[in-house]
């Protein structure tokens, strides 16, 4: 009998994780502000309500650090909680409890504690949402210790990537891209866990390896695609899960290109990419060809303006430029 | 421990365990204060001495499958909820044995299977966890209670307002303990709080408050008890407040010079919970030196299992920082 697919958005594809997780599951729940009858901010959330009822599906007040609090003590208890933060940029106000306690309760209790909670948010640039809503922030949790990050491109990742989140015994964040939620692909529909710590090369190339993250990845796409009609050759490798990274993927793509362009909407200055450039001098030093190039947003907060955001933030433009450099051909 | 065995009631046998229990952890403080002069104690410590009877109380007053969480302070709540002396001291001395595994020190003792979910050394930092167990055991129908620990100093702080907030949104099984030993670290409650009456707090979240005087072990086990029995019953959660006592410094090391000389000697003449437990049994001398020697040999016992304890391999370093 051939499978059915469907197709599925990016938000759909997020929302079904969830409820296909709460189907099956009673310990799984999730609660964020606006997510019941409004369906969230984001509509990620619109309908589950219905199905699941306002103990599932629960609408919370504007405490982010208290709800973190909360889901870690329920998922200590054995639950699998997901927390819905409105926008990542609010990740600040529940950032002591994600960083003193669901990173570390594990091991400040010598292995008896697990946490097993999913904080998911949403956030990212190009529509003006100004220097409060706007941001990418996976580069300040990527450097903690017993968190996961997880950072998917496609419908298919984010529901294959978000049942393994919510089935991993760990604190992950899970940041979606709001320039990502119409996105659409044809899935199945039963649901393929995509285990974290695993890259996808999105594009096989010879040439240039490019990193990149999130939105960044179509970005990455559409620039490989101009490239080709330069004839460089472009492979794009999504490492999906930011922490635990992929190493091997990236460094096995690195030494048969022998260039490496990262590229993330993020602040480039101190961030993801950077660890990535450290990674690939540390490990695949000998095969480069070229130096490591970083493709991300200005050091400033994201600016109001469109012609200023435009000017802050990387497209496929700033990839294609890094893909030349490597190649010499500026 | 022995039984005692000149208390004849269930109600005073019970008092004779609680001063055996309060015992045990003033002499476990005093004995980790020298410790650590002696420098045979890494970190820094902070000793409950003076509050053992809200530890004591309130531990006792809990039914098997409800959970704590506690503070930086938390020796006093550990061995109240049953962790074995033995276990506490070899985690203030960083060794495998400890009930951490040396992991977590005197600041984050852990003992999951007695039900202790772990103290937190962010100032109110465990108060969001508490609500997340009560959910957890709201959400599952379970009649049980978490209890959380903190000081006065935490009431300040926006994790526990937020906390409040929730538990009583969702009347959450969850008994908040606030320990007022009127000092956050070296700032009087004055200097911190715009009420005196802490009591007030819980009511501007329309929760029920109850206050118990923190140096009568017999009243906050009664008060916990009470509480505990409102938040099982679904009722909601229960703010208690205990007024207590540090009649310590705020860590080993601290030389206290913002606390004025003559009323702390005061205090600690007057308000010492287990000489006014020992008055309200009327023990005898030899009685009472008995028990502390008990308590004495126990502490005893706890050092040297600690001090002969076994160093974290280096190997072992990157275990459980995932699960």
């Amino acid at each position: 009998m051939p499978e059915t697919k469907t197709r599925f958005s990016y938000r759909e594809a997020v929302r079904d994780a969830m409820s296909q997780a709460m189907r099956r599951d009673p310990d799984v729940f999730v609660m964020g502000q606006d997510i019941a009858e409004h369906g969230g901010s984001q509509k990620v959330t619109l309908g589950m309500l219905e199905e699941f009822g306002p103990d599932r599906v629960r609408n919370a007040p504007i405490s982010e650090m208290a709800l973190t609090g909360a889901g870690i003590g329920a998922a200590m208890l054995g639950m699998r909680p997901i927390v819905e933060i409105m926008y990542e940029d609010f990740l600040t106000l529940a950032m002591e409890q994600l960083v003193n306690h669901a990173a570390k309760e594990r091991y400040m209790s010598g292995g008896q504690l697990k946490v097993p909670l999913t904080v998911r948010t949403q956030g990212g640039a190009g529509w003006s949402s100004a220097a409060q809503h706007g941001q990418q922030t996976e580069g300040w949790f990527v450097g903690v210790p017993g968190l996961k990050v997880v950072y998917p491109s496609t419908p298919r990742d984010a529901r294959g990537l978000l049942w393994s989140s919510i089935y991993d015994d760990n604190c992950v964040v899970f940041f979606e891209h709001v320039q990502l939620y119409n996105q659409r692909e044809e899935l199945p529909e039963e649901l393929e866990p995509i285990p974290l710590g695993k890259a996808r090369i999105a594009r096989a190339g010879e040439d240039v390896t490019v990193v990149a993250t999130g939105p960044l990845v179509p970005e990455a796409l559409a620039a490989a695609e101009q490239a080709e009609q330069d004839g460089i050759s472009v492979e794009v490798v999504d490492p999906r899960t930011l922490q635990p990274l992929d190493e091997e993927a990236i460094l096995e793509s690195v030494r048969k290109t022998s260039r490496c362009v990262v590229a993330h909407e993020a602040v480039r200055r101190m961030g993801f990419g950077a660890e990535v450039a450290a990674l690939v001098q540390e490990k695949a030093f000998d095969w480069l060809d070229a130096p490591v190039e970083r493709v991300g947003a200005c050091f400033s907060p994201l600016p109001f303006a469109p012609s200023l955001e435009r000017a802050c933030i990387p497209r496929r433009e700033q990839v294609y430029a890094a893909i030349k450099r490597t190649v010499g051909s500026e | 421990m022995t039984e005692l065995d000149f208390m004849t009631s269930p109600q005073s046998g019970e008092l004779g365990r609680f001063l055996q229990q309060m015992l045990l952890i003033r002499y476990f403080e005093q004995q980790v204060e020298e410790r650590y002069r002696d420098a045979e104690i890494p970190g820094f410590v902070h000793v409950a001495i003076g509050q053992e009877a809200v530890a004591v109380g309130a531990c006792a007053a809990l039914a098997p499958g409800d959970v704590i969480t506690s503070t930086h302070r938390s020796h006093a709540h550990t061995l109240a909820k049953g962790t074995p002396a033995r276990a506490v001291m070899a985690e203030l001395y960083g060794k495998v044995e400890g009930c951490s595994r040396g992991r977590g020190g005197s600041m984050h003792l852990y003992d999951v299977e007695r039900g202790n979910l772990g103290s937190s050394a962010v100032v109110g930092g465990a108060l969001g966890i508490a609500t997340g167990a009560a959910l957890a055991f709201s959400l599952r129908s379970e009649p049980r209670v978490a209890l959380a620990f903190f000081g006065d100093g935490a009431t300040a702080s926006g994790l526990f307002h937020e906390s409040m907030n929730l538990a009583q949104l969702w009347r959450l099984p969850v008994v908040f303990l606030c320990e007022n030993n009127r000092w956050a670290e070296s700032t009087p409650l004055a200097q911190h709080s715009p009420i005196a009456d802490l009591t007030q707090r819980a009511q501007a979240f329309g929760m029920t408050a109850l206050e118990v005087d923190g140096q009568d072990v017999e009243a906050v086990y009664r008060a916990t008890a009470e509480a505990l029995a409102h938040a099982r019953s679904a009722a909601g959660p229960v703010f208690v407040l205990a007024e207590t006592y540090r009649l310590a410094p705020h860590n080993v090391g601290d030389q206290q010079e913002y606390r004025d000389k003559e009323e702390y000697e005061l205090t600690r003449s007057t308000q010492d919970p287990i000489a006014k437990l020992r008055e309200r049994l009327a023990l005898s001398d030899e009685r009472f030196a008995e028990l502390e020697r008990e308590a004495e040999a126990a502490v005893a016992d706890a050092v040297e299992f600690a001090r002969h304890g076994t160093d974290p391999d280096p190997q072992t370093l990157l275990e459980d920082v995932y699960a």
